[in-house]
């Protein structure tokens, strides 16, 4: 039983996760139909944000959880300023060409990775968490680190964030009104391209926060750690549905617990597996995936 | 003879057997090639090139000529090298009892993936694409049965291989073996595109919803492209296990396949030169990026300017960039100014619903 809970937990932990990174592709291919690779950079750029600024410009601040805030926080800042340049930049100039638009965030990724192994190494890098979070508290008998409960805080407050912004606000409206139908939002006279960089700064901010709680759960960072979980993201984001937020969380969390358990009841490494193979049953029952309220395809 | 099979076979025959002769040159290019052309590396470093040209153009025939964005090129790749070693180092097959069986093998798993795949189009058939991919990647790495050997890659049992292709001295064997490869696939993907399957696949990209009010099946018609590119693929895997006299996990990656991507636009997407020119160029500059990396003068430069230089994939990442937004026909495009080429033929088709005008009539 509280190997059970421990491996739900940790389940749920990892989908959150996998969440922050699928919420921001899933509005971004929603609204704009764009793929976008470079969201590994994202969770790279917050990931190595924080661990360079504990080391490097926080190093004076003594208490290691006010000082590990303060890097995440700006981690958060830089990846969201990132994202939003990396739209002005590279994919609004190719505007409409969505073909073209994936192909510049493949590039941009390959190049990144590239860059960040140059300047750091290939190698891991430790990461230096506040001791609380290795820390374990026992629930049901199960001892649970204590950065799970981080993780699945985390992503319940970012879900509850967008859809308060998505459903409250104005250019949540916006946002919703142009996953919907773009060209009618446009027809409209409403400027989406405004939308676009906001869309892409929201997913760079909770990609980054993705980064930053990856070093937390893996207790290491290193360059190709964005990309593999963005492997997984994409399996959620088909699973839960092109552009839904509230799929992408169902889905984060399937996900995440079939991984867990597979991985311990059948044989390590079979999660993935598993996984895999969810996907293509989906595929065959479902190819709209589980929320299903885009149109498919749209290349 | 009219022009077109003049210039879709004669002039590519007459290039390949002109590079059958590369071996038994003696020249000496200092700046190109850091030894002799026939000498042993220099012969495998355009083996390999020839090959990643070769697998390249098995890419564009999904993506340039069907328009198919798959990420998961790589798990065929891969599949070609490991099974065939497998089977003849770990099961102790013979050698064409193993290439059989690979193909076999690519054949029956890319029409199994592909039927379940195709049930999705466009940005979600890549990621689909892409995790199947992943598996594989977890395969080869976890090694449950102990026979892929995980991170370290799978040496190949070089006494069951045929003698030819084992050995330093036997390079140029490798060589025409490659090049041989290149030719093959050059001819079927120019066979098949020119096919009647083989033009309904282009109509496909330029537009499937009126294929399918033509009365057509498109999905029949991209599991032909996506099984025929996969074969291929797989082809290509077996002539890297031979070239390397192993097989290595980089194969399974998901930054394999973007490179074959970044190859196939590079070259120009929906030309056959252009995805072999491509992949040769690639390989080549990322072989001699690598070595400039290296060199003195690099070493000497302040570390703001020598770390993104001494890494090939960053450069090489930036000029796929560059010409994304400001060349988008590839190399193949500067060649054929003035029509619409690569990126820009399937965009202008997608934006104005028109169909373009036929690729290759000259």
């Amino acid at each position: 039983m509280s190997t059970f809970v421990l491996l739900t937990i940790t389940g749920v932990g990892l989908g959150a996760m996998y969440f922050l990174i699928a919420s921001g592709l899933s509005l971004i291919y929603g609204l704009m139909g764009v793929l976008n690779f470079a969201h590994g950079a994202f969770i790279t750029v917050g990931a190595y944000t924080t661990w360079w600024t504990s080391v490097h410009v926080f190093d004076g601040v003594h208490s290691v959880l006010v000082r590990f805030l303060l890097s995440a926080l700006l981690a958060l800042i830089v990846g969201g300023v990132f994202a939003a340049l990396v739209e002005l930049v590279l994919i609004r100039p190719l505007y409409l060409r969505h073909i073209e638009q994936v192909l510049v965030t493949v590039g941009l990724s390959l190049a990144f990775v590239a860059l960040v192994e140059g300047i750091w190494g290939p190698d891991q890098r430790a990461f230096d968490v506040p001791p609380w979070l290795h820390e374990t508290t026992t629930i049901a008998g199960a001892r649970i680190p204590n950065d799970r409960w981080v993780e699945i805080a985390t992503a319940a407050v970012v879900l509850g964030l967008l859809q308060l912004f998505l459903r409250r606000t104005r250019y949540g409206l916006i946002i919703r009104a142009g996953v919907e139908n773009r060209a009618m939002v446009t027809a409209l006279g409403i400027d989406v391209r405004m939308a676009f960089t906001l869309v892409f700064a929201i997913g760079g901010l909770a990609a980054a926060l993705a980064g930053v709680l990856s070093g937390v759960y893996f207790s290491a960072i290193s360059p190709g750690q964005g990309v593999s979980l963005l492997i997984f993201a994409f399996i959620v984001v088909v699973i839960g549905g092109l552009g839904s937020i509230g799929g992408s969380a169902v889905a984060a969390a399937v996900v995440g617990l079939t991984q867990q358990y597979a991985n311990y009841y059948a044989s390590s490494g079979i999660g993935d597996m598993v996984v895999v193979l969810l996907l293509g049953l989906v595929l065959l029952a479902r190819p709209q995936g589980l929320a299903g309220a885009a149109t498919g395809a749209r290349a | 003879m009219n022009r077109k099979a003049l210039a879709d076979y004669v002039i590519p025959a007459a290039v390949f057997a002109a590079l059958a002769f590369v071996p038994k040159l003696g020249w000496d290019l200092p700046k190109v090639f850091d030894s002799p052309v026939s000498s042993p590396g220099t012969l495998q470093l355009l083996a390999v090139c020839m090959l990643y040209g070769a697998l390249a153009l098995s890419y564009d025939l999904q993506f340039g000529f069907t328009g198919l964005l798959s990420f998961g090129h790589a798990l065929y790749v891969a599949l070609g090298a490991y099974v065939t070693n497998i089977a003849i180092t770990i099961w102790g097959w013979s050698f064409w009892q193993a290439i059989v069986f690979t193909i076999a093998l690519a054949l029956v798993l890319s029409t199994v993936l592909g039927v379940v795949s195709l049930r999705v189009g466009g940005i979600a058939f890549a990621m689909v694409s892409l995790a199947f991919a992943q598996a594989g990647a977890v395969l080869v790495r976890k090694d449950p049965h102990h026979w892929t050997h995980g991170e370290e890659g799978l040496g190949a049992d070089y006494t069951k291989l045929p003698h030819h292709f084992v050995g330093i001295v036997n390079t140029k064997y490798l060589y025409w073996l490659a090049l041989g490869f290149l030719a093959a696939v050059f001819f079927i993907v120019r066979w098949a595109v020119e096919s009647s399957p083989g033009r309904v696949w282009q109509a496909i990209r330029e537009n499937e919803v009126r294929v399918e009010v033509l009365g057509m099946r498109p999905r029949a018609y991209k599991l032909q492209a996506f099984v025929l590119s996969s074969v291929l693929a797989a082809g290509g895997g077996i002539v890297y296990m031979l070239l390397y006299n192993s097989s290595n996990p980089a194969l399974t990656a998901p930054e394999f396949t973007l490179t074959l991507l970044l190859m196939v636009v590079i070259g120009g997407a929906g030309s056959r030169w252009g995805a072999v020119l491509g992949g040769i160029l690639y390989h080549y500059l990322d072989d001699r990026l690598t070595a400039m990396g290296g060199s003195e003068t690099i070493q000497q430069l302040p570390s703001v300017l020598r770390t993104p230089l001494e890494q090939p994939l960053f450069l090489l990442g930036v000029v796929f960039i560059l010409i994304v937004v400001f060349l988008p026909g590839g190399l193949a495009g500067i060649a054929a100014r003035g029509r619409p080429t690569g990126l820009r033929r399937l965009e202008s088709a997608i934006r104005t619903g028109a169909p373009a005008e036929p690729l290759e009539e000259a």
